[in-house]
């Protein structure tokens, strides 16, 4: 263990201010969320009542961004960890390439892409108006977080030896991908499951432009009643989605640490 | 690590199929056409960020702002990285969670955060009026997107300076100390080179990520307009879709390029940063 350090005073003034200009709009919003009134403040007493306003008025977008962010994950489990595999296992030229091509989704702002497709597809109104528009933005956008997780867990040294164990010993690939390799990487894979889980709840660049009146998620509701609705119900509504985003983000941090625990950094 | 003999290719071809099928048909092929788009108005179109002063202006607002942050937000978040990694007291891992807690938030909370802070019924306007200056209000100029930017930004830095502060030669620093270097010396001789790779993939981040950025300056409504609110302006208001791609492109080109060149300056090593 080493030995604090000294740090000198204006540094420790300066974090102390940047930590209240971070955490002081959380805490300002959390309350006008919970205060009957909020020009009047705490001494107007706490209530509910937003929450249940919100919960009458939003309730839907709530849902729907779970739904959504569910969907995500299972679509992402599906196509992404085998891609992952096989990008961390494959040598070629091309393989690279296309590990470059996934990123540019994260690279280029969300509302070019979110422009693409409805130039491409928009003329399918079916699809359009549709929560899988939606879905499939967030998926194009989640799908390089969750391989560059699991292909760099993939690529740990002792997981070649044990498919190689695996694999004299006489299993076919279906088991050793499913006995051996998955529980390995098992902790990668719910981490990123997490991640993409957070990032599809709150994207808002690209849904903003995908979704139509009947399609909306959270992030689409709160810009609604930012605009719209008074003060409270917006901080309500904030309280809401901090209420969702927390647990993940809990798990997402646990997760973290076991990795860590387990195979080092 | 070489050996793949039990992976043959036509297997990964196989893994990796899926998720290349699904990522051509719903971003390359998409992104080709938006390509293509503006070339139906003539080559013209793909420079019309240059030729139109207004797109022009929106564009080296968002660059200066966006440069503003970066520097900004590398400045302080090197600083107070610094700190916390050296600091030892109650409840800091519970701080450092909680800053980087914004990480996840859209960017219209953020949009929201600022105008409860300097908008007309903000914080700072009840402060100022029992102060007897008047209601001052911030949230819905430059000032409350720098602020609404530096917001989102911050947590990123702080989270990547903390870690790497961590990592960092203290007997470096101690001996540069003991030697009689000054506190000027220590920052630009130690701290800058150590934390140099941090600030390169932190700032190329931040850099990109503010000139994408939307839901904050859509929710201020700001009177200075960046680049993204006026492709969705094109976009939505004026149907101006060959002009809205154009704009996209160069955008999207911009902060491609960032990322791409700090990863390339970065070199192997500090890939998995």
């Amino acid at each position: 263990m080493k030995t604090p350090r000294q740090v000198s005073l204006p540094l420790v003034l300066l974090t102390a201010l940047v930590a209240v200009f971070m955490l002081a709009p959380i805490t300002l919003s959390v309350l006008a969320g919970l205060v009957n009134n909020y020009s009047a403040g705490l001494k107007s007493g706490l209530t509910l009542r937003w929450l249940s306003e919100v919960w009458e008025l939003y309730g839907g977008t709530v849902a729907a961004s779970l739904l959504l962010a569910l969907l995500c994950v299972l679509g992402n489990l599906l196509i992404g960890i085998p891609c992952a595999y096989a990008l961390a296992r494959s040598r070629s030229r091309m393989a690279r390439v296309f590990e470059e091509l996934l990123t540019l989704p994260v690279a280029v702002p969300g509302l070019a892409t979110a422009l693409a497709l409805i130039l491409a597809y928009g003329q399918i109104s079916g699809f359009r108006q549709s929560y899988a528009f939606v879905l499939v933005g967030h998926m194009v956008f989640t799908l390089p977080f969750m391989v560059r997780t699991v292909s760099s867990a993939f690529q740990r040294p002792e997981l070649y030896s044990l498919e190689e164990a695996a694999r004299t010993l006489g299993a076919g690939f279906a088991q050793r991908f499913m006995g051996v390799l998955l529980p390995a990487v098992l902790p990668a894979i719910v981490a990123g499951c997490l991640m993409v889980f957070t990032l599809s709840v709150g994207e808002f660049n690209l849904t903003w432009m995908l979704h139509t009146p009947l399609t909306r998620t959270l992030p689409v509701g709160l810009a609604d009643s930012y605009a719209s609705m008074r003060l409270e119900i917006g901080s309500a509504y904030t309280l809401v989605f901090l209420l969702v985003i927390l647990p993940v983000l809990w798990g997402l941090q646990a997760a973290g640490t076991l990795i860590e625990k387990h195979h080092g950094r | 690590m070489s050996s793949s003999t039990f992976a043959p290719p036509r297997l990964l071809l196989a893994c990796a199929a899926p998720a290349a099928a699904f990522f051509a048909a719903f971003w390359l092929l998409p992104a080709v056409q938006l390509l293509a788009l503006p070339g139906k108005l003539g080559w013209g179109t793909y420079c019309v960020v240059l030729t139109n002063t207004r797109y022009l202006q929106s564009l080296l607002q968002t660059l200066g702002l966006s440069l503003a942050v970066t520097l900004a937000t590398l400045v302080l978040g090197g600083l107070v990285g610094i700190t916390l990694a050296r600091s030892r007291f109650a409840g800091r891992k519970l701080l450092l969670s909680l800053l980087a807690l914004p990480l996840s938030f859209p960017g219209v909370i953020i949009g929201f955060f600022i105008i409860l802070l300097g908008g007309r019924q903000g914080v700072v306007a009840d402060l100022a009026d029992a102060l007897g200056l008047g209601r001052v209000t911030f949230a819905y100029g430059l000032a409350g997107l720098f602020l609404g930017y530096l917001y989102f930004s911050l947590p990123r830095a702080i989270v990547s300076y903390t870690a790497a502060a961590a990592a960092m030669d203290f007997p470096l620093e101690e001996a540069a100390r003991s030697l009689g270097a000054s506190r000027w010396r220590v920052v630009r001789d130690v701290w800058l080179p150590e934390l140099a790779p941090t600030t390169l993939a932190c700032g190329a981040i931040v850099f990109a990520t503010a000139m994408g950025a939307f839901g904050t300056a859509f929710t201020l409504a700001s009177k200075f307009e960046v680049l993204p609110i006026t492709i969705y302006n094109e976009f939505t208001n004026y149907a101006n879709f060959a002009l809205a791609a154009s704009l996209s492109i160069t955008l999207g080109l911009i902060t491609w390029l960032v990322l791409f060149l700090s990863r390339r300056a970065a070199g192997p090593a500090a890939a998995g940063a």
